[in-house]
């Protein structure tokens, strides 16, 4: 099966800062595939070339064999690969209902002035988006806080209203920046669940930035291992578990670190 | 007018509900039969023309409260105003255009150079972009004093009343020289503007266009990767907002029969913010209650003399600490939003 997501070669540097350095390698349609590394191995700074937030200084992404790295993000985004943020991005004081409704953006099919104006398509889309929002919300559960004030959203919810967001846009990849992170156990294993459910039965292929060692092996088919903005390792989780210089990058704290 | 009957319900939601509608309607006849009835009666004829400018100065504001609402602060609309008020005079002077279809030029004028503008100035933000668009103001007064269209320091002056418009030999709108009552005819001309002007933003802003403009207010990042494109509804919003300026301008310029590269200064521009910030900027006519006020406020003020401008700041410093949501907050029972 040919990559859904080939990553060739990324070099990013911000100045004498070398974030990303020759990083290559593919993402297979309908995978959950983790890219690991220590705080400031350059995992965050992938994630933003692969969503077209940054240009990589030299080497290309690209999507379906097409390049995508030095589009805006909402090309990326309309061509189907959509980033969901680190720091819970969501649109604050909007209820979750209005924040997954107006994510559907990219299925619009009239113009700006079209909602102006309110003609039959507009209204069609909107009915359309305010139907498709109430299934995104059922499917993950939020049902009971659709019509909650987003900033008054516990943590937990605001990670699920984020990926609610990215669903909106209907992608083919979705790029998930720590979706565990400050999550109890218990929020971490439905979480798991989730995505394991986004890739099951809506068959968008998964790449996800985590720290959280136990649920990256747990979820993920393959793992990608970045160091000081290089990558020392790909494999399986079992590979990656057995790889020595991912134990070295991990050195002082594998045990925890590497959850065994 | 002083009352804004209509205010309270039109903030609470969306959509045309009954007392809505019950609001608009008592609204329009206010505008359009008490206050006239009432200066007739009292002949206080000089209330409408400071009617007339809330009325022309709230529309400058509705352009800047919706460049607020995509999250930039916008201090510039002066200089659109002014650009407008030009444009109207030159083409009317020196190409003998009927006034009527100098306020459409004005306001695309405005709109087209707001773009090659926008262009570079509306990536940045916060303050950033505020004091670039309060420096816009200054530049178009030495513009306007340096062009030679323009007519330097002397301004543009003796500008004709506007025409009458005329199809099919059925009068829509008289000639204004002939009226034995021009106020009242630029009254309701600009109430008319007014109207029109808060009906397309309200239309703005409870559209599907009007939620993209929130989620730019609120996470541009996020707007953009749910694909939006950012820079275009930027650009679009911008466009809109300094049309309304242009609009606003050239009916002030017909109305005064002159302008100056003083006639907008650097002053107006941050009125024109006070205005959205004291009506409140979650409410699509907080615009219109906050020029009311200020400009009503500012009149009844200057009973205290010297002190006036001491008072009139420290009411704006109060009620910014107060009511930072704007006095049509007070209206709203949910709570923010719309």
């Amino acid at each position: 099966m040919s990559p859904i997501l080939e990553i060739r070669n990324v070099t990013k540097k911000f100045g004498g800062l070398t974030a990303n350095n020759d990083i290559s390698f593919d993402v297979a349609p309908g995978e959950i595939l983790s890219v690991i590394g220590p705080n400031g191995a350059g995992k965050s700074t992938l994630f933003k070339q692969i969503a077209g937030f940054e240009k990589p200084t030299t080497g290309e992404v690209r999507f379906k064999g097409e390049r995508i790295s030095g589009l805006a993000p909402h090309r990326v985004a309309r061509l189907g690969v959509v980033r969901t943020f680190q720091e819970t991005t969501i649109f604050r004081s909007m209820t979750v209902r209005e924040n997954v409704i107006v994510s559907h953006h990219l299925r619009s099919r009239a113009s700006l002035l079209g909602y102006f104006l309110g003609t039959a398509t507009a209204r069609a889309d909107e009915a359309e988006f305010a139907r498709s929002a109430d299934e995104i919300i059922d499917f993950l559960g939020l049902g009971a806080i659709r019509d909650e004030l987003a900033s008054n959203l516990p943590q937990g919810h605001l990670r699920a209203l984020g990926m609610a967001i990215g669903l909106a846009t209907q992608p083919q990849v979705i790029l998930l920046d720590e979706p565990f992170a400050g999550m109890n156990h218990d929020e971490t294993m439905r979480m798991v669940a989730l995505v394991r459910r986004l890739r099951d039965e809506r068959g968008v292929t998964v790449l996800l930035v985590e720290h959280d060692m136990p649920a990256v092996m747990k979820i993920s088919d393959r793992i990608v291992c970045i160091n000081f903005g290089e990558k020392i390792a790909e494999g399986s989780p079992a590979e990656i578990q057995a790889n020595p210089r991912v134990i070295e990058a991990y050195l002082g704290s594998e045990d925890a670190a590497i959850g065994m | 007018m002083q009352n804004q009957p209509h205010a309270a319900p039109l903030a609470a939601g969306k959509g045309l509900t009954m007392p809505k509608m019950l609001g608009v309607a008592a609204f329009l006849a206010f505008v359009f039969a008490a206050v006239p009835m009432f200066i007739a009666a009292t002949g206080r004829w000089d209330f409408y023309y400071t009617l007339t400018s809330v009325a022309l100065l709230s529309i400058g504001a509705a352009g800047v409260w919706l460049t607020f609402y995509i999250g930039r602060i916008n201090i510039g609309q002066g200089a659109y105003a002014l650009a407008g008020g030009y444009v109207s005079a030159v083409l009317i002077t020196q190409a003998g255009v009927s006034f009527w279809l100098t306020l459409p030029l004005a306001g695309l004028f405005c709109a087209l150079i707001s773009v090659l503008i926008g262009l570079p100035i509306l990536r940045l933000r916060g303050v950033y972009f505020a004091m670039v668009t309060l420096v816009l103001t200054e530049v178009a007064r030495l513009t306007a004093l340096a062009l030679p269209v323009t007519n330097g320091a002397k301004g543009i002056t003796s500008i004709p009343l506007p025409g009458g418009v005329s199809v099919f030999g059925i009068t829509l709108i008289p000639d204004f020289a002939t009226l034995q009552n021009p106020r009242q005819a630029f009254y309701f001309a600009a109430i008319g503007l007014m109207i029109l002007v808060y009906v397309i933003l309200w239309r703005i802003v409870n559209s599907r266009l009007g939620h993209l403009c929130r989620s730019l207010q609120q996470n541009e990042e996020l707007s953009a990767s749910i694909g939006v494109n950012t820079a275009w509804l930027r650009i679009m919003a911008y466009a809109i907002s300094s049309f309304f300026g242009g609009v606003a301008g050239a009916m002030f310029v017909s109305i005064s029969q002159s302008i100056y590269p003083s006639s907008f200064v650097v002053q107006d521009s941050v009125n024109f913010m006070l205005y959205c910030f004291l009506g409140g900027l979650g409410y699509v006519f907080g615009p219109m209650l906050g020029t009311l006020l200020l400009y009503f406020g500012w009149d009844l003020l200057s009973v205290a003399g010297k002190y006036q401008l001491l008072i009139y700041s420290g009411a704006m410093i109060t009620l910014m600490l107060v009511l930072p949501n704007g006095v049509l907050s007070l209206f709203d029972r949910k709570g923010g939003g719309k």
